[in-house]
């Protein structure tokens, strides 16, 4: 089964191909590898000889289209000793459905220059679409939120509990986590100077000012940014939002502002709680690590730790809210009609709002640091 | 007296025409069908009619509003208008069938909470589904009940004007035929204009009163299926050649 002999033979000025046997997919290769050895000269006719074949598939049909091609090209005669009917009947389907070959499609290739520029303007179209979402939000939407019973409560307290509430767990360890960490570690260093106490003012005020909201923002974004891109994303597939819309009901009023509110009211409750798990931690580690009692511990963080440090992490809060929740939004409204997009467009909500929430915050210190706050 | 009317509708997308130059009208309690090969802008007329996408140029007016030139507030009353039953039905996925048919009603009318699960029952009812259905959620039910959920949805508000995205497509023969009955049933009993896109051929001769041909960019036939059988054209004659 599935052998294939080609004879060669040169008769009469004449290149005599014989083949035998079955061709197809499997003994195509042996054939090509046959031929691929033979030198053809350029002023000699070749016959194919088809007699003693016993089958023929598309792909073989195929080969001998283009073998013939490139011979008829270089004018040379070929012509086939066929006898099936089904031989001969395969060889024309192939040749009347083969693709053309005069302008074989070639894959454009960019050269670096502009496939640079390409990226950096889709970058920058992608910037202006994003603005043009603020700025549908602000300007037409806040419209709405004159009359209280535009507010939609409902979908409001849902998206509080969904994205709030049921983060407060893993916030809370997070945190905390952090709080022991940050503790531990200054703690070896600050004992060999004999600056125990110290340990209250460094953790007070990085926990307050930074690394809470910070800690927050970066779960929130994970959990709840993505959650908003995937959930968004897969009601445009389903077409739910052009339901909504030929329905009359706006997308943005029913999905994105309680979305945006939601977050932005929870968010420095959120931070609230991760300052007394990271304090906490802090206190546990000066307590076993360093002898500071708690109540020692808290006496001088009431002394040392200004209230406004405890304010400027709240007040950022709901800015980094307000990030998240509407890059995670847009980036849902981006996703295009296919499950892939999906993905790529999560991907892309998590860490552009990752990263938008640290040059936001990086501007707050520059700003409240020459502020003297 | 009609309906819709598309005077001279362009489309294009990114320098690519879409439509060039639809002119078509539909007949107050019409079934109205929009035919064509696939990517010939059935859809996206559709989409244009029911203010999802612009179109470039050209007039439509639906209920006597103009498209190009309406107010936020009378584009909202012309959608409490009409209704529209997407493909897959797009019935929203975190409600149940039931609050999925109430939610217009809950949103737009001061009605009370005993009235609006009576018009909901009610409807579950006319569309043909179980009122055991009603408290399941999209993922629960088969593709041939989310599209009835969703057609009784597109009635909650009695709307005068029904568009239908391919209402049989993905429906098995019978309950294909038993959609186009449900859709005349419908017709009569509220007095409503059907407009939809179709490319099933039983449903085709079964349903429409009036149809509209879109090949090339261009509308090649609007008129009834007895009069299409003198058309001239490619896909006129392959897609209707049982009929001649």
């Amino acid at each position: 089964m599935n052998s294939v002999t080609v004879q060669v033979k040169n008769l009469n000025n004449k290149l005599l191909l014989r083949f035998s046997g079955e061709l197809n997919l499997y003994t195509l290769p042996h054939i090509e590898e046959q031929l691929q050895v033979i030198e053809f000269s350029c002023n000699v006719p070749v016959e194919i000889d088809f007699l003693d074949v016993e089958s023929i598939d598309t792909a073989a049909a195929l080969f001998f289209e283009n073998f013939e091609y490139k011979y008829t090209k270089k004018k040379l005669n070929i012509s086939y000793l066929i006898s099936k009917h089904d031989i001969r009947a395969t060889l024309d389907l192939v040749k009347n459905n083969v693709a053309s070959k005069q302008k074989p499609i070639e894959a454009q290739k960019d050269d670096f220059f502009y496939s640079f520029g390409k990226s950096i303007y889709q970058y920058y179209l992608g910037l202006l679409s994003f603005f043009n979402f603020l700025g549908n939000i602000f300007a037409t939407k806040f419209y709405y939120l004159k009359s209280v019973k535009n507010i939609r409560f409902k979908e409001i307290a849902f998206e509080i509990n969904e994205s709030g509430i049921k983060a407060l767990a893993i916030i809370a360890t997070t945190s905390f986590l952090i709080g022991l960490v940050v503790a531990y570690q200054s703690a070896y260093q600050l004992k060999i100077y004999g600056a125990n106490i110290f340990l209250v003012d460094m953790l007070g005020i990085s926990l307050l000012r930074e690394l809470a909201p910070m800690i927050t923002a970066i779960v929130i974004a994970g959990r709840s940014g993505s959650a908003f891109t995937a959930q968004i994303g897969a009601m445009k597939i389903t077409e739910e939002l052009d339901a909504m819309r030929t329905m009359g009901f706006d997308p943005y009023i029913f999905l994105v502002i309680p979305r945006i509110l939601a977050l932005m009211i929870v968010m420095p409750l959120l931070v609230f709680v991760a300052d007394i798990m990271g304090l906490i931690g802090g206190m546990i580690v000066a307590n076993v690590d360093l002898s500071i009692s708690p109540t020692l511990f808290l006496e001088r963080f009431l002394s040392v730790v200004d209230i406004r440090h405890f304010f400027l992490g709240i007040l950022k809060a709901p800015f980094f809210a307000f990030l998240i929740a509407s890059i995670a939004i847009y980036r849902g409204l981006r996703v295009k009609d296919d499950t892939q997009s999906i993905g790529f467009n999560t991907t892309k909500s998590v860490v552009e709002s990752i990263f938008a929430v640290i040059v936001c915050d990086a501007a707050f210190s520059v700003v409240f640091t020459n502020m003297g706050i | 007296m009609s309906i819709i009317d598309v005077k001279n509708l362009q489309t294009t997308f990114d320098g690519r025409v879409i439509h060039d130059g639809l002119n078509l009208s539909v007949n107050k309690g019409e079934i109205y069908g929009l035919l064509g090969p696939s990517g010939c802008g059935k859809t996206t007329l559709l989409r244009e009619l029911v203010m999802l996408q612009k179109f470039s140029a050209g007039e439509v007016s639906i209920l006597g509003h103009n498209l190009s030139h309406i107010f936020h507030h009378e584009a909202q009353e012309l959608r409490k208008q009409w209704g529209v039953l997407f493909q897959a039905g797009a019935l929203f996925s975190s409600l149940t069938v039931a609050e999925n048919i109430a939610l217009p009603l809950v949103e737009y009318t001061g009605l009370s909470k005993k009235m609006i699960d009576e018009i909901v029952s009610f409807k579950i009812n006319l569309v043909g589904l179980k009122q055991s259905d009603a408290l399941l959620y999209p993922s629960q039910i088969s593709g041939g009940m989310k599209k009835k959920s969703a057609l009784a949805r597109s009635l909650a508000m009695d709307p005068k004007l029904l568009f239908l995205d391919e209402p049989t497509s993905g429906l098995d023969p019978i309950s294909a035929r038993d959609f186009d009955a449900l859709i005349l049933k419908l017709r009569d009993l509220l007095d409503l204009t059907i407009v939809m896109v179709s490319h099933d051929l039983q449903s085709i001769y079964d349903t429409l009163d009036r149809m509209a041909i879109i090949d090339n960019k261009k509308i090649v036939f609007e008129g009834t299926l007895d009069e299409v059988q003198s058309i001239q054209n490619k896909f006129i004659e392959t897609f209707f050649s049982d009929l001649r």
